[in-house]
């Protein structure tokens, strides 16, 4: 433990600071955390509970007899591997092209001489303030119309163009130092170059920030490929949990409707976990100048 | 002005198909999927058209005067209002207290703080199956936890503005993390000598609140504002996943999806209350970027 780390212990619970330590820091604080994590912790262990120990009176904190039944009934009542499936494609694909055209489009509005630039520029901040609900409906008449109901590309395609990557990457590469790629320039090294061997290393951070946000942000989503899709086949894990409940729904079929949430809920948990620095900053941003 | 010499104006040309190559796919897509769909909303706002159906009526400006003089209309209006009221102030004022907590150099506090951002990066529809569980009036937790105290359960589900409190106390577990870190950004950007000196100076700790601390958090007040009406006037997933049918809880973007995606099916409706949700969320976005800067200064 570092002399740092000592010294803050012995601050915080030296006698003038205990009580402002532990009523004022310490006790709100596990208050907060207590009401965040209760829900969670109750959806886990409920997923493993069988049916009788959640329609009961008396609930148990443990389950009595844990059971794996309950992912088992989830996955026949909505083809569990093929809506897995489908949300990881739809997340991997949609996230992976966005991210690049926020790359290439940033790199072109910072790097790349061209008269109109800013009047592009301001395109893409007017449509960072176009919220997407708005567009619902005629987008769903193009994607109809190209034949793109229940379909991967059809539920995708629409997020595609990327406001709020191409924003955050143009400020981070606006901060970069001109005769960096000065240099490269003198080498004969091309834009596509000089973007990859140069801008995107030193910008990793950036990237790696609007890359989570953008993987979060496409596993989440709900609202459009709730419209886009109706067929198993093809709707991502949102859409099949929204699916699952309204057939389970009234029963008391807590166990499979909280085995499928913790599908949804765990795998954001765990990246967010090990990655959080990266996905609060992007998340965050605009807030703190 | 000088004639540019072949050379530049080749150069010129050559820089400009470099940037279409590079930014052109992202702004045609934008073009597609967020600035063509402004306009046809418009157009099929003035429609009288059943959605599926591939023929309409005009209908004039009938859209809107229905979105703001129908009963029907008044209840998406109050219900969008209250939602957007209660969830802004709750989430901000708890969030703001618990960024007061975590505001301390002590150990642990990474863990806490990353503990009650957590809800906001996960699935709405996930959230809102937990808490549906939670809120079961018989096999809810929260029932069980009622029961034991000796009160009764409410029916959460069968009442309209019992379904708006408890969708508004999910929405607001959910996002008060996010309110919470900002503050605490803000609060440590305050220099700490300047809280040391009024402590100096006796100021007890509400005067240094009041006086000092919120004062000089007005940008992280201003900006959290103006994002979380935003995002609240945007809600959908828990709304949809607690009460599909939106009875009571019917706020802008859920009665837009009931309308034209649900069970009335009422396309040119919707189109209606996509552009006025357009022109409100672009007037409070505008509003900020011109004021962030100038209006709001430490006081």
């Amino acid at each position: 433990m570092s002399s740092i780390h000592v010294s803050q212990w012995r601050q915080a619970f030296s006698r003038r600071n205990l009580a402002a330590t532990v009523l004022g820091g310490y006790l709100p604080i596990l208050i907060a955390m207590a009401v965040i994590v209760l829900p969670l912790a109750w959806m886990v262990i409920a997923s493993f509970k069988p049916a009788p120990e959640i329609i009961t009176m008396q609930p148990t904190l443990w389950p009595q007899e844990p059971t794996l039944d309950n992912y088992g009934h989830v996955a026949d009542v909505v083809p569990l591997l093929t809506v897995l499936r489908n949300s990881l494609i739809v997340t991997i694909v949609g996230a992976a092209i966005k991210v690049v055209l926020a790359i290439t489009t940033a790199y072109a509005l910072v790097f790349i001489d061209f008269r109109f630039k800013n009047v592009v520029f301001i395109a893409i901040l007017v449509a960072l303030m176009v919220p997407p609900e708005a567009a619902l409906l005629p987008n769903y008449m193009t994607i109809s119309a190209l034949g793109g109901r229940n379909t991967l590309w059809g539920i995708f395609l629409p997020g595609l163009g990327t406001a709020f990557g191409t924003f955050l990457l143009r400020q981070q590469f606006k901060t970069l130092p001109k005769d960096l790629l000065e240099a490269a320039k003198l080498d004969g090294a091309g834009h596509l170059k000089r973007l990859w061997r140069i801008v995107a290393p030193v910008s990793a951070p950036t990237i790696a920030t609007v890359a989570l946000v953008t993987i979060v942000g496409e596993w989440n989503n709900f609202m459009w490929p709730l419209i886009i899709t109706d067929s198993v086949d093809t709707m991502t894990l949102p859409v099949g949990l929204n699916l699952l409940q309204s057939i389970e729904g009234q029963t008391g079929s807590y166990g499979y409707l909280m085995a499928g949430a913790v599908l949804v809920i765990l795998p954001v948990l765990i990246v967010f976990a090990a990655l959080q620095r990266f996905i609060v900053s992007g998340l965050t941003q605009g807030a703190v100048k | 002005m000088p004639v540019p010499s072949p050379h530049r104006r080749r150069q010129r040309r050559r820089d400009a198909l470099v940037f279409f190559a590079f930014a052109g796919p992202n702004v045609l897509l934008i073009a597609a999927f967020i600035y063509y769909p402004l306009l046809s909303n418009m157009y099929y706002s003035t429609l009288n058209w059943r959605m599926g159906s591939t023929t309409a009526t005009s209908a004039g400006i009938d859209n809107y005067v229905r979105l703001f003089t129908s009963p029907q209309g008044a209840e998406m209006w109050r219900v969008t209002i209250t939602f957007t009221v209660v969830t802004v102030l709750a989430s901000m004022v708890l969030g703001l207290l618990v960024a007061l907590a975590l505001n301390h150099r002590i150990p642990g506090i990474t863990a806490g703080r990353t503990a009650i951002f957590s809800p906001y990066v996960l699935s709405g529809v996930g959230v809102g199956m937990v808490w549906n569980f939670i809120f079961d009036p018989q096999l809810g937790l929260l029932g069980h936890v009622l029961r034991a105290v000796g009160a009764r359960s409410p029916e959460w589900y069968l009442d309209g503005d019992l379904a708006l409190v408890m969708v508004m106390i999910v929405y607001v577990w959910k996002n008060l993390g996010f309110c919470a870190v900002v503050f605490l950004a803000g609060l440590q950007s305050i220099p700490s000598d300047l809280i040391e000196a009024a402590r100096i100076d006796r100021a007890g700790a509400l005067t240094r609140f009041f006086k000092l601390t919120l004062p000089l958090l007005s940008p992280t007040v201003f900006f959290l504002t103006v994002t979380t009406i935003l995002s609240s006037m945007q809600a959908f997933d828990i709304l949809k996943i607690m009460t599909p049918s939106g009875n009571g809880t019917n706020t802008i973007v859920f009665e837009l999806y009931l309308q034209g995606f649900g069970p009335y099916q009422n396309a040119g409706y919707a189109a209606a209350i996509s552009v006025v949700l357009f022109v409100v969320l672009f007037a409070i976005t505008a509003f900020q970027m011109r004021f962030v800067e100038k209006r709001v200064h430490y006081a």
